[in-house]
């Protein structure tokens, strides 16, 4: 049965990571993913999780240890944040090309410099183009169940992708929240014991990262790519499982309030129930608008993304991280790609908010809308916007 | 391991190849230089360490010459993932492995878990992974392939690079000698984190090393073996001469062969009396530019390294106590 739990997030994220049966986890610590990789090693400590856990030097061993135990077998967990992320970098590339499904909390926190423990999502931007799966999670039950489902979509043999649980850090990581814990059974009934498709065994041996010739590199990255946009279809129908088990239904763009909105916020992550409110009291003020939370980053989801458009007239994406010198935040510049062959497209604003755990009010946002409006209506005076910044 | 003097050693080695398995694991067709003696430690070292492996390798000579996809040299199960990591990967395929057996779905016991790198990827730039699967205690060996520079790149100087050595960064001209340090101790790196087996192989003597390796895997805990691996391409030397400067570096005490057991230091190939080190520097085109000065101060410093070895040899306590844990393990 399932039970109704307060509990802080982090916490909760490590016991679904114990109900998926993790066989491995490999972590170094740093803050805000601490409480994660606590938790699970006293899990493991106490017996309560029958599994392996590897006290790392560094970030760049454990991805590099997780590669190691997903090689031998077994299904593979980490944790990081920031820095952390950076420092795994040229490994993360590596454990998706080699196909490799492991999974990965990122409790989202700004990049140095200059230093700074807090939320933003320049960690994850920094990482956009590794080949993993990728999805926002906004409140402490989606940060559980994506990651029950995260090693179900990883490991199905269509797929083999690792992939990454992204949730705020702080914010999200540190509150507590009620929550539905799943029961084992449920879990077990729904994420079979890990049997890998492919790894190193004496009885049949394998080479394993052999290296690309200009002939053949093309080829892997073709290959990359295709499975990681195939993969879609898998995600939508894991998900599509997990609801009907629990009731909760997950999608890759998800609306609020969108229905006949002029305008539509874009929104990741946990900002996007503050944005919920700034909607609620513009909606009451009769304005039109609705939320869009983008929830699956790779593969991205062009056709729902257009579709989620819906003929408004504005869209505003509001990043929380910057391409210095570029063209605003990363996803500002997707979306706006993505947008630019319809027909007919809306115009699409960018601002970057909450860099580095700047608070974000539900004000921030109706601000925001009616800023956007009127450079709507103009030539836009700036390529993206940096909201509420001093000079 | 039994003390093997020059002679014996000599006598016997000749019958290395039909004495030794005949089971090829690293098998022709690579593309290593001719006079690889890298490659000849790799071939022998599989041989030692079995088919009931899993070999991790990092990034350089041995894993560009082997692994071109595809195609591959390598008959145990083996993966590469990247240059620094190995250990970590290495960490990683023990714990998978020993996981899985307390689950009851692995069928037999665990295999062995064998990391390898260059002397790059393991005092330079994989020392930090190294360290920590070594701390950590994580039952595999560690195999440093060590040819004294970063010869997959083109010869660039390593932390390994002996002093003197001409390389394509550290080149003699009027301001230089080559390379301006002395060689890392790796040995004594190994020792200080307290592990149970640690040792100096070359594939110059094919018996030192088969049993060394052998010894190592079945060891239980984290087990380190420094392999000089001559490279004529790096060295400037023929390539007809990569055993016999095997030999010389052994027999002039540049390269002593030993191992450290539970902390405790013995010479594995005793030398009564080591040849002056001009013998080997004179054979090598890096060397060439050094002057008697210069070769005299290096002969002073190996002797001085020498002696310190047979110190810590003869030394009535271990470099550190017992772990009773190891004991336990056995």
């Amino acid at each position: 049965m399932a039970k109704r739990v307060g509990i802080e997030v982090s916490l909760a994220v490590s016991h679904a990571v114990q109900l998926a049966r993790a066989e491995a986890i490999a972590a170094y610590p740093i803050t805000p993913q601490t409480h994660i990789v606590e938790h699970l090693s006293s899990l493991v400590a106490n017996g309560d999780l029958e599994a392996e856990f590897i006290n790392v030097e560094s970030e760049h061993s454990a991805i590099s240890a997780c590669i190691g135990t997903s090689a031998a077998g077994a299904r593979t967990y980490t944790a990081t944040s920031s820095q952390g992320l950076a420092l795994m970098h040229e490994i993360l590339f590596i454990a998706s090309a080699m196909r490799f499904p492991i999974v990965m909390a990122v409790a989202n926190r700004a990049l140095s410099g200059p230093l700074s423990i807090w939320n933003d999502h320049s960690d994850i931007m920094g990482a956009r183009d590794i080949g993993w799966i990728q999805v926002f999670v906004e409140n402490g039950q989606e940060a559980f169940d994506h990651s029950i489902m995260a090693f179900k979509i990883a490991e199905h043999r269509r797929v083999l992708l690792p992939m990454i649980v992204n949730l705020d850090g702080f914010i999200l990581s540190h509150v507590v929240e009620a929550l539905e814990f799943a029961d084992q059974d449920t879990v077990d009934r729904f994420l079979p014991s890990y049997s890998p498709w492919h790894h190193l065994d004496p009885k049949k041996p394998v080479t394993m990262g052999a290296f690309g010739m200009p002939e053949i590199f093309a080829e892997f990255k073709m290959k990359h790519q295709v499975t990681l946009m195939n993969s879609y279809d898998q995600i939508m129908k894991v998900w599509q499982e997990w609801g009907q088990l629990t009731g909760r239904d997950y999608h890759p763009v998800e609306h609020y309030k969108t229905e006949g909105a002029k305008v539509l916020l874009l929104t990741m992550g946990c900002l996007s129930e503050v944005a919920e409110i700034a909607v609620d009291e513009l909606r009451s003020a009769g304005e039109s608008v609705g939320l869009l939370k983008l929830r699956l980053w790779r593969p991205f989801p062009f056709a729902a993304l257009r579709e989620a458009i819906n003929g408004a007239e504005l869209v505003i994406v509001c990043d929380r991280a910057l391409s210095v010198g570029g063209v605003g935040g990363p996803v500002l510049a997707e979306v706006r790609s993505v947008l630019y062959p319809m027909a007919s497209r809306p115009k699409v604003l960018g601002y970057i908010i909450g860099l580095g755990g700047r608070d974000v009010p539900p004000e921030a946002f109706k601000e925001i809308f009616s800023q956007a409006q009127a450079e709507a209506e103009q030539e836009p005076s700036e390529e993206f916007y940096m909201y509420g910044v001093r000079g | 391991m039994d003390k093997f003097d020059v002679a014996s050693s000599q006598k016997y080695d000749v019958y290395a190849s039909r004495l030794l398995p005949k089971e090829e694991y690293f098998v022709g067709g690579h593309r290593s230089c001719q006079g690889c003696g890298e490659a000849l430690a790799v071939r022998w070292v599989c041989k030692a360490i079995g088919k009931d492996a899993v070999i991790a390798h990092a990034t350089g000579c041995m894993e560009i010459v082997s692994s071109g996809f595809p195609q591959t040299a390598w008959v145990q199960p083996w993966i590469h993932v990247a240059f620094e990591n190995t250990a970590a990967v290495a960490s990683g395929l023990e714990a998978g492995y020993k996981i899985l057996a307390r689950k009851g779905k692995l069928s037999g016991n665990p295999p062995k878990v064998v990391a390898m790198g260059g002397d790059g990827g393991t005092t330079d730039i994989g020392l930090q992974a190294l360290s920590g699967a070594m701390e950590r205690g994580h039952n595999f060996t560690y195999i440093c392939w060590d040819n004294e520079a970063y010869m997959n790149t083109g010869i660039q100087r390593s932390s390994s690079t002996p002093y003197g050595a001409m390389t394509t960064t550290s080149p003699p001209g009027k301001r230089s000698i080559g390379q301006p340090t002395w060689k890392k101790n790796m040995m004594a790196i190994a020792v200080a984190h307290g592990i149970p087996y640690v040792a100096t192989a070359c594939p110059s003597y094919l018996f030192d090393l088969y049993f060394k390796v052998k010894r190592a895997v079945e060891t239980p805990g984290p087990a380190y073996i420094h392999i000089l691996s001559v490279c004529p391409t790096g060295w400037r030397s023929a390539t007809d001469l990569t055993v016999r400067l095997g030999r010389l570096a052994v027999e002039t005490g540049v390269f002593p062969l030993y191992e450290v057991v539970n902390g405790r230091y013995h010479l594995t190939i005793d030398i009564p009396e080591l040849r002056p080190v001009k013998d080997y520097l004179k054979l090598q085109g890096r060397f060439r530019h050094l002057r008697e000065p210069e070769i005299e101060f290096i002969q002073r410093q190996v002797l001085a390294h020498y002696d310190l070895l047979l110190k810590k040899c003869e030394a009535p306590y271990p470099e550190f106590p017992p772990l009773s844990q190891t004991e336990e393990g056995e």
